[in-house]
């Protein structure tokens, strides 16, 4: 079993990597680009049986350490 | 009574640290992150450098260290606890500043002395200084952008010069209610001699080193139940 952790910065918090990635990209051209957000991903196999568990202990680990309660937001998605 | 100063993996300026607080008379010893007994320490000092790499977010595994109960047991019983760039990190990531640190606004790593101003004296860092007075130190991290949306963060020292990093208010030195926490991000240690360009830096770590010795000790041991920030 797989865990997938999506940590996402809040939207109201500065992301200076992403709003710099998103000056760099208009300035190659692409006029389009509205906006950019660097999200961070963390892939975590796991011994766990249960889907239901797996998310329970995936979610405290992401309160405890993987996501910082003041900046971040996170989703956990479970795959066999 | 001697000031811990607190050594993880990749922490790099306990030895400055340990040096100016010699020099100022205290006594000062280096304690290992897996040390998990201060009791005779009357305060503690978490240096600059890297702990843990930096990796996942600063601080994020470094508050996890065996020593941080022991630093948040002295927090609570209102002794002084000083952390000093990646040390201010780790506070804010173990709860015991409010806030945050993100990547300078212009993701530049900042190595260069910078003006900063007196805004509360009222803290074990800034209280042997005057409202307003200007102090030349140190800036040297990446991730000194420091924000705090709970508002809860008391400013004690501020950036005089335009903003170098993009800190909430221009944020150089934060405590908590009680000012017996503080967390600063430029560094007094590296200003404490005039040969290295600043000893501004003396008058913030001598007010440390007064308040590690004449901070009473706490009756009845932690105030427990009582928020330190």
């Amino acid at each position: 079993m797989r865990a997938i952790v999506r940590v996402t910065r809040r939207p109201e918090i500065a992301d200076p990597p992403g709003l710099t990635t998103g000056r760099a990209l208009a300035d190659l051209g692409y006029g389009e680009v509205a906006g950019v957000r660097i999200d961070r991903v963390i892939t975590i196999e796991l011994t766990t049986v249960s889907a239901a568990d797996a998310k329970r202990r995936v979610e405290e680990m992401c309160e405890r350490l993987l996501a910082n309660p003041v900046l971040e937001d996170y989703s956990v998605t479970i795959e066999p | 009574m001697t000031i811990a100063v607190a050594v993880f993996p990749g922490t790099n300026c306990e030895m400055d640290v340990v040096w100016v607080l010699r020099s100022l008379g205290a006594e000062a010893e280096l304690a290992w992150h897996r040390d998990v007994d201060l009791a005779g320490a009357s305060a503690v000092v978490l240096p600059g450098g890297f702990a843990h790499g930096d990796y996942l977010r600063t601080g994020a595994f470094a508050r996890f260290s065996p020593i941080m109960a022991e630093v948040e047991r002295l927090a609570t019983a209102g002794r002084p606890v000083l952390g000093i760039c990646n040390g201010f990190q780790i506070l804010t990531e173990a709860g015991l500043l409010p806030g945050a640190h993100l990547a300078n606004r212009d993701l530049a790593f900042i190595c260069r002395f910078v003006e900063v101003e007196v805004v509360d004296t009222a803290s074990v860092l800034t209280a042997g200084t005057q409202l307003g007075q200007v102090l030349r130190i140190p800036l040297n991290s990446y991730e000194g952008n420091y924000l705090d949306p709970s508002g809860r963060a008391r400013l004690v020292l501020r950036y005089l010069e335009p903003n170098p990093n993009g800190a909430q208010d221009g944020a150089a030195a934060v405590a908590n209610t009680f000012g017996n926490v503080v967390g600063i991000m430029p560094h007094p240690e590296r200003a404490t001699e005039a040969l290295l360009g600043s000893d501004d830096g003396k008058v913030l770590l001598e007010a440390f080193v007064r308040a590690a010795v004449t901070t009473p000790a706490p009756a009845g041991g932690a105030r427990s139940g009582v928020s330190v920030v």
